[in-house]
């Protein structure tokens, strides 16, 4: 209940801001560039398309998680709203959750809007739309959850600035972390490998969450990986909050 | 009887730049507040009134001490069930309206919606926000914000009020309403602790006081047994006599027009004025008694400090 009042809170101030006018940017983006890109590209448009619309959705999720998720703590501090809601009887980490689930609603719809926007525009080239084009934003969806709780953990100690910069490295990293991967599979077993394991452990790896290529080309994803994908995801959202709820435990708000 | 603030030995420091050097804020504060108490907290700007109350309110965390409320550990929700807290300078959510915002913080009470709105409707009431209540915060003048800040703080109807500077940056008529709520407050068996450096409102509406300077209490009491009862001086106006015959009887001698000002300090020469008042057929306009105010103790104790 409390966590639910400071989550539809939050999701408020979004629309009081007028965050959602951020769709319509994305609809001109994505006509646009799948426009311009099919224009140039030789093969199926429908490909290029559903490519860019996910990329989109994507990134501006991103962007979004990124941009609010930085300042919805700090915003509370500086202001000193933050003040009078830990003197009502909730414990701060009812607080953190609650601005965790009021960026996820917001999320949500955002992502929702651009999925209908997206979905259009492949109704326009094809009559059928795949399946497996929902299970790629819902990963997608995980994804940003994740970041969001990244860009909160930043921001319960630092400033909006340093906290998008952090969480902007967290992102590039988890993309190409992946590389690691890689590395250790030609690498001969020794200390380097066990070190090359134990960052490939510690970075988060966002790669996991992206089944754009797989959706784009029609292939086929077992269950079994996205299963874990989603379930890597959750965890790794879950320990990142339980870090930021430890910081903000014993914060001083002065 | 339990106390509704119960503080002992409290001590807070903040580092300093990057080096672990430390400023203290608080040395040591020991007080206590009784129930149904409006207690004034006073000290010159500075002093350490704010971080006292925020290590109340479980926003800063001591290094040392304890913090009693009504009973209970300060930072258990049972506590915290059964007070409100008007910080210094309020900001709200400025993208919501008075009553959305009651309404929220409302919300993070155990209360039945009924209730709820119950409660939302009599407290807009009771700060003379109704024509506003629809209107966003974010257009309210700093005296609504401090109203409906006091609003906030009484939602859970706590037994504990605890307000900072809540008459500060008013017009005489937003302090004479937020006074008067105060005092209503006591009346329904409320305990009110309020911090101040506007000593006036203080005097004119505490039960109790602590003086605070430096982060250390250095006078503490009710307000009746700090302020002494002695005349310093009587300040007399009177009219119809001539001035050189009162020349002797007071200082500071003044006139304005027909009026004469005197300020007298012996109560044999204040006999005697009223003497030859009486004789010469004169007037009397004023006769003030000073005695010792809140002002003249704080002024000397912070001298001291």
């Amino acid at each position: 209940m409390k966590i639910r009042a400071i989550a539809l809170n939050t999701f408020k101030e979004a629309i009081r801001d007028r965050i959602l006018y951020l769709v319509f940017f994305f609809a001109a983006v994505c006509l646009i560039l799948s426009r311009l890109l099919a224009l140039l590209t030789v093969g199926d448009q429908l490909k290029i398309i559903t490519d860019v619309g996910l990329a989109s959705i994507s990134l501006f999720g991103t962007l979004m998680a990124i941009l609010i998720g930085t300042g919805l703590v700090y915003k509370e501090i500086d202001k000193k709203t933050i003040f009078t809601l830990l003197s009502k009887p909730i414990h701060r980490y009812q607080f953190l959750l609650g601005k965790f689930f009021g960026l996820l609603l917001t999320l949500l719809v955002m992502v929702l809007l651009m999925t209908v926007i997206f979905l259009a525009m492949l109704f326009l080239h094809a009559i059928r739309v795949e399946w497996s084009l929902f299970i790629v934003i819902c990963l997608i969806f995980i994804e940003l959850a994740l970041i969001t709780s990244v860009a909160i953990l930043f921001s319960t100690f630092s400033t909006p600035i340093l906290s998008s910069v952090f969480t902007l490295a967290f992102y590039l990293i988890g993309h190409f972390s992946w590389g690691l991967e890689t590395l250790m599979t030609k690498m001969p077993p020794g200390f380097s490998k066990t070190l090359a394991q134990i960052f490939y452990i510690l970075l988060p790896d966002l790669e996991n969450f992206n089944f754009k290529t797989e959706t784009v080309h029609h292939l086929p994803i077992p269950s079994e990986v996205i299963g874990l994908s989603v379930l890597y995801g959750i965890l790794y959202t879950a320990l990142v909050l339980g870090v930021a709820m430890l910081i903000f435990r014993k914060r001083d708000f002065v | 009887m339990v106390e509704a603030l119960k503080i002992t030995n409290l001590h807070k420091s903040f580092k300093t730049g990057f080096f672990f050097k430390r400023r203290k804020i608080l040395k040591g504060i020991t007080l206590t507040v009784d129930k149904g108490d409006i207690f004034g907290y006073l000290g010159p700007n500075g002093a350490g009134k704010t971080t006292t109350i925020k290590c109340i309110m479980g926003l800063i965390f001591p290094e040392t001490g304890e913090i009693r409320i009504l009973g209970q550990p300060y930072l258990s929700l049972k506590a915290k069930e059964h007070i409100g807290f008007l910080p210094e300078n309020p900001y709200f959510y400025d993208y919501l309206t008075a009553a959305e915002f009651l309404r929220f913080y409302s919300q993070l009470f155990q209360l039945r919606r009924e209730e709820r709105d119950k409660r939302i409707e009599g407290l807009i009431k009771l700060v003379d926000l109704e024509k506003f209540a629809d209107l966003q915060l974010r257009k309210f003048s700093r005296g609504m914000l401090q109203r409906i800040g006091l609003a906030q703080a009484l939602l859970n109807e706590p037994e504990l009020v605890m307000l900072d500077e809540p008459l500060g940056g008013l017009d005489p008529i937003g302090r004479k309403e937020i006074r008067d709520i105060i005092v209503r407050l006591r009346e329904e068996g409320k305990t009110v602790f309020l911090s101040s450096h506007i000593l006036q409102d203080i005097e004119m509406i505490c039960d109790r006081v602590a003086i605070i300077v430096n982060g250390e209490i250095v006078n503490a009491g009710r307000l009746s047994d700090l302020i002494s009862e002695k005349v310093f001086y009587t300040e007399v106006i009177v009219s119809g006599i001539d001035a050189e015959k009162l020349e002797n009887l007071g200082d500071s001698m003044d006139s304005q027009g027909e009026k004469i000002f005197l300020k007298v300090y012996d109560d044999a020469k204040l006999e005697s004025i009223l003497q030859l008042v009486e004789s010469h057929k004169g007037h009397i306009h004023s006769l003030i008694p000073r005695t010792e105010t809140l002002e003249d103790i704080f002024v000397g104790v912070v001298k001291r400090q």
